[in-house]
């Protein structure tokens, strides 16, 4: 009862109050009221990811599971980090108070937390995705290959965005005049018919099917059907 | 021939990894800027700024981490000098906790290249708060209620700026920046869709466009996806405005887009080169 009726009770009530708050004006605030909730919620989802964090790295650090260093590591981040954050550690004061020690922001340029993002997170996550380019380079070498009819039209089209994303690929084609029949083959044309037509429209064919399993899932939530979200026993 | 494409076949992959850092280090350190032709899109995206009386308020959301920044930096500081050449109140805020130092290295341009614009009267920065899109919806309805101080924790109150500021639909103009979700499509779902007082123009990197372009441009007026459009919006920023070219680093974009440009070439090659190789090896390997 309190584990799976309760929850379902509430969760319908909220929806369908939250559906009539859009067409009723005297529950339109009810609304902001209970986004407000779902904020101040996702604090806490910090607080949770936090703990889960350390209970699976502590677990994998006992059971010395493979790769345990990196666990220890990674909880060592954290709690430096976190330590940095919070004890203000090195942060200068306010301008406006200076009397009070901590009254400096946590980031403030110059403290161990700035440092350590300035230093040691911006550099490790650019050069993560800085890696991909040569990646991406052995990829094209080794993996993008007209072997049928499919590949064939993926690899032609991948070419033609590749031009078109320089500076003088859409050159090549500027000689074409704009009202003769051969515009069609300007690389500008050609990308633009790409992004605008086979793009969008395969977009939005996602983008809709995508509300109606919202809506169809919304619906199974606020009837009790779908019971997923509260979890198994 | 045979024992070349053979050798070819089997090239090591570090010879790629070789050509792809040359290919993208010489532009970078030579920085040779190349011409860029504008295109409609980012036309209709400075128009946008530039359009607006001096001193209209702007929201500008800065959704990105450092992963992105290379690609989004340039057009986050482009936005930010041309909004600033305007005169224009920017109001900053994130919804991305890594977005705070975003804001920071904009909050330091402003300061060093714009040191007329005052903190609290000209330029305010809210910092993040969780909740994702949650925040957004919020903010269309009752910002104090979630922003009651800034990021230095001064009282909204206190901040001349903010004196008549309830939600973001009296922000005739949002200009986000963002690398992902929650992020661009989101303010345009939650903030600009429902509110017709609302426009919004954003930056976004390359990867994400595609889901992005259905918007354009009812939902929309336009993006900045990539280097390419940014380095076409700096042309068209310094055509205007030629004082901001005189700025250091302030043709980022361009200077990225030259090596963009050979990387481009250069995969192509590589991708044709790979063909070249599977149909030279392909029938006698099956022999073998």
């Amino acid at each position: 009862m309190l584990k799976r009726t309760i929850p379902l009770i509430i969760a319908s009530i909220v929806g369908i109050v939250l559906i009539l708050a859009k067409f009723s004006h005297p529950i339109q605030s009810w609304e902001t009221e209970v986004v407000m909730w779902f904020d101040i919620l996702a604090v806490f989802a910090f607080v949770l990811g936090a703990g889960n964090l350390n209970l699976n790295n502590l677990k994998k650090i006992s059971e010395r599971k493979a790769g345990w260093g990196y666990a220890a590591i990674t909880l060592l981040a954290f709690w430096i980090t976190l330590i940095c954050g919070i004890g203000k550690l090195g942060v200068p004061p306010n301008e406006k108070y200076l009397a009070y020690a901590w009254s400096g922001s946590y980031e403030a340029e110059g403290s161990a937390f700035w440092w350590i993002f300035n230093y040691v997170y911006v550099p490790l996550a650019a050069t993560m995705f800085a890696t991909l380019a040569f990646y991406i380079s052995s990829a094209a070498f080794r993996a993008f290959r007209a072997n049928n009819v499919e590949a064939s039209l993926l690899l032609l089209t991948a070419l033609l965005v590749l031009v078109a994303q320089t500076s003088s690929g859409p050159m090549l084609t500027d000689q074409i005049p704009e009202e003769s029949a051969w515009a069609i083959f300007k690389i500008d044309t050609i990308r633009g018919t790409l992004v605008n037509l086979f793009n969008t429209l395969g977009t939005r064919a996602i983008m809709i099917g995508i509300a109606l399993g919202v809506v169809s899932t919304s619906l199974k939530v606020l009837m009790g059907v779908d019971q997923s979200y509260l979890g198994g026993d | 021939m045979d024992k070349f494409w053979n050798s070819l076949a089997d090239l090591d992959r570090r010879w790629l990894f070789a050509l792809t850092f040359l290919a993208i280090s010489i532009p970078l350190l030579t920085g040779i800027v190349l011409p860029q032709k504008v295109t409609p899109m980012v036309e209709n995206v400075f128009n946008a700024i530039d359009e607006l009386p001096s001193g209209t308020k702007i929201l500008m959301p800065l959704d990105y981490d450092p992963s992105a920044e290379g690609e989004l930096q340039p057009m986050a500081d482009a936005f930010l000098r041309h909004a600033a050449q305007k005169n224009h109140k920017i109001y900053f805020m994130t919804i991305w906790p890594t977005g705070v130092a975003m804001i920071q290295r904009q909050v330091a341009t402003l300061k060093k290249e714009y040191p007329e614009y005052v903190y609290g009267e000209d330029y305010v920065n809210l910092g993040y708060r969780p909740g994702y899109e949650g925040v957004i919806k919020l903010i269309t309805s009752d910002l104090p209620k979630l922003y009651g101080a800034d990021q230095q924790g001064t009282p909204v109150a206190k901040i001349p700026m903010m004196a008549d500021i309830d939600n973001i639909k009296q922000f005739p103009l949002i200009v986000n920046v963002s690398a992902g979700d929650p992020g661009l499509k989101q303010w345009v779902q939650y903030a600009a869709t429902p509110f017709d007082s609302i426009e919004i123009v954003g930056g976004t990197t390359g990867v994400q466009a595609s889901t992005l372009y259905p918007y354009i441009p009812n939902q929309m007026i336009g993006m900045i996806a990539g280097i390419k459009p940014a380095a076409e919006y700096e042309k068209l920023m310094f055509e205007k405005y030629p004082e901001i070219e005189k700025r250091p680093n302030s043709n980022m974009a361009n200077v990225f887009m030259t090596s963009q440009e050979v990387a481009h070439f250069m995969l192509i090659g590589i991708i044709i080169l790979g063909n070249l190789v599977m149909w030279q090896t392909s029938g006698r390997r099956d022999q073998s």
